[in-house]
């Protein structure tokens, strides 16, 4: 931008500038400053209320030695490694699928997509109903004639993370299959011709050609999932609330209920804060990766 | 995407006689029935049963009678239809002392959902029009911090948020929650407009100034008319998104004031009373009904939409 007037710098662009200013406070004072101000109140005994009362790192001594923090973190890990792996295969399988040239290609896609338009709390619920020992797929399979048949991992605390991971992957699975569709048909056709030509198997030219070209679209997935992550906190709530005892509980939940059930902001504003930390782990290294070399003149 | 179309109107008769004066341009008339497409077809048909199931079990719990469900199983059809739960999920079901069913909360979502969306895209969309053509200086400080700030857990500005609601007297209130809304909705909707003002050509703009208009009359004479595709899309993204929040429906709102989604997990998930579940059903599908009728009418624009959304985000 050349700027040749000087006394009229501030009122250049005024209306640009008075246009902006619901984006400038968001930014500057929600964003910034919000994040900045829980950061610093993590660090104090703040109780019912935010207090200034500044104790060093006792509440993430404390966090840390919570079990039902340490039983979060499990989980996410678990369900974070679970959404990562099958919702990337899963997607890219139907999506390769869906590039086969087929019919009804529309059908298909609008079938896998839809339950990304449901929300977590309806998806939590369908699958609470849908895994009812009783009712469910195991009274189901029992009123078949296999008498000891046993699914039942929303009352089971060593698998109910799994079956959350099962509601999961069924809302968001679509959305990656979308992602992966629109990363195949952006693959050059003379890449399939070239393959055949050569007489490549088809599963190889995906391996070993067509996914590491399409690098760009798995890592904006994996953003997206990893993202999705941390912040699971609906489906939960929706389908165990936790439960049974604290065996499905997440750090969101965590934050939540320490921050405006149990009145202990401190213990909130800790776990909220190591969630940022685990956000910034996978967000900035691709931020780095990604606008690392166009950084210089933004 | 034209072809994706003609692969499936390839049925219709009508459609027959223009495809064939165009000829064959695919390389291949295979046979229908070969192992290839067996297992393709199989395979996807599988796949799409999986993912039907959950509505259809929703469907058939929450048009069954409580006798039914405690003899058969989830899949099973209903034997004696009946809209009961139905009536009751809309207008009796309890949630903590109220009693007037989901219909409050789907009122609340209304009164939340339609100025939300209304101002969200309004604000967002000068946003984008500023940044993309009438940049000034440290515009890109603030954009960036925006975009940082849609991959921040919401869990650590949650209460910073209350801080300034209660501040501003809006806690607990409908328009704090508008408020709420609004704000979240500025990252992916200003990168979404900056984006599309971005690719209207130059020449059009320097017309505009050389012919007098200001910012605001480029705004709504010029890019406001030309970029509605955008809007839509923006729209969908909002709708479905903020119906289908619970989160900042628990934390900002009060029980008079839930919406929809937090009142049908109050429902579902009360402890005490007997389990209903074809109400729950009906109630859950209620709450499903206005993004899956969004998804299902927009089709298309709604993958264009999370797309949007999600590459750049």
């Amino acid at each position: 931008m050349p700027q040749q007037s000087r006394p009229s710098q501030l009122f250049r662009n005024l209306h640009a500038k008075i246009a902006a200013i619901p984006m400038i406070l968001t930014a500057a004072v929600v964003f910034a400053g919000g994040t900045l101000w829980t950061v610093v109140y993590s660090f104090t005994n703040s109780g019912l209320l935010p207090r200034l009362n500044f104790v060093g790192l006792a509440q993430y001594e404390r966090l840390w030695s919570t079990p039902r923090w340490l039983v979060s973190i499990e989980n996410l890990f678990i369900y974070g490694v679970g959404m990562l792996i099958f919702s990337l295969v899963i997607g890219f399988i139907l999506a390769a699928l869906l590039d086969q040239k087929i019919r009804f290609e529309n059908t298909f896609r609008t079938i896998f997509l839809y339950p990304f338009a449901l929300s977590f709390i309806v998806t939590g619920l369908v699958w609470q109903w849908i895994l009812n020992p009783e009712f469910g797929i195991q009274g189901v399979v029992r009123g078949l004639g296999w008498e000891s048949f046993s699914f039942n991992p929303l009352y089971s605390p060593d698998i109910v993370i799994y079956g959350i991971l099962i509601a999961a992957l069924w809302q968001s699975t679509g959305l990656v299959m979308c992602l992966m569709l629109a990363g195949l048909r952006g693959i050059d056709e003379e890449i399939w011709k070239a393959a055949r030509v050569d007489g490549i198997p088809a599963w190889k030219t995906y391996l070993f050609v067509v996914i590491p070209m399409m690098r760009p679209v798995f890592i904006t997935a994996l953003v997206i999932i990893a993202t999705g992550i941390v912040k699971v906190y609906d489906l939960v709530v929706a389908q165990t609330s936790g439960g049974p005892g604290i065996s499905s509980e997440v750090p969101a939940k965590y934050v939540y209920d320490m921050m405006f059930s149990s009145q202990n902001l401190g213990q909130g504003f800790a776990a909220s804060t190591m969630m940022l930390l685990s956000v910034l782990i996978v967000v900035i290294p691709w931020a780095y990766l990604e606008f690392g070399g166009k950084k210089r003149h933004g | 995407m034209a072809d994706v179309g003609a692969l499936n109107s390839a049925d219709i008769a009508s459609d027959a006689g223009t495809r064939d004066l165009v000829g064959p341009r695919g390389a291949r008339p295979t046979r229908a029935l070969s192992r290839r497409n067996i297992f393709l077809y199989g395979t996807l048909f599988v796949v799409a049963v999986y993912y039907l199931l959950p509505l259809y079990v929703m469907i058939v719990t929450s048009l069954k009678g409580m006798p039914e469900i405690r003899l058969g199983n989830v899949f099973s059809p209903p034997l004696e239809i009946t809209f009961e739960p139905w009536v009751k999920a809309w207008a009796t079901a309890c949630t903590g002392l109220n009693c007037d069913g989901l219909s409050r909360g789907f009122w609340n979502s209304v009164r939340i959902t339609v100025p939300s969306v209304i101002l969200s895209i309004a604000i967002a969309s000068l946003n984008g029009y500023a940044l993309s053509l009438w940049r000034f200086k440290g515009a890109n400080v603030f954009f960036t911090i925006l975009i940082v700030g849609a991959f921040i857990p919401y869990q650590v500005m949650l209460y910073p948020i209350v801080i300034i609601l209660r501040e501003i007297g809006l806690y607990g209130s409908l328009s704090g929650l508008v408020l709420v809304h609004t704000i979240f909705g500025m990252p992916i909707l200003t990168l979404l407009f900056r984006n599309y003002f971005s690719s209207v050509p130059e020449e059009l703009f320097k017309a505009a100034r050389v012919d007098g208009a200001g910012f605001w009359g480029i705004y709504f004479k010029i890019m406001l008319p030309m970029s509605l595709p955008i809007f839509v899309v923006a729209l969908i993204l909002q709708v479905t998104g903020i119906w289908n929040d619970f989160l900042f429906g628990v934390v900002y709102t009060r029980p008079e004031t839930y919406p929809m989604t937090v009142q049908l997990n109050n429902i579902v998930n009360a402890v005490q009373g007997v389990k209903e579940y074809n109400v729950n059903m009906a109630a859950t599908l209620l709450t499903g009904l206005v993004p899956l009728i969004v998804y299902f009418v927009s089709g298309k624009l709604f993958v264009r939409g999370i797309a949007a959304g999600a590459v750049k985000g």
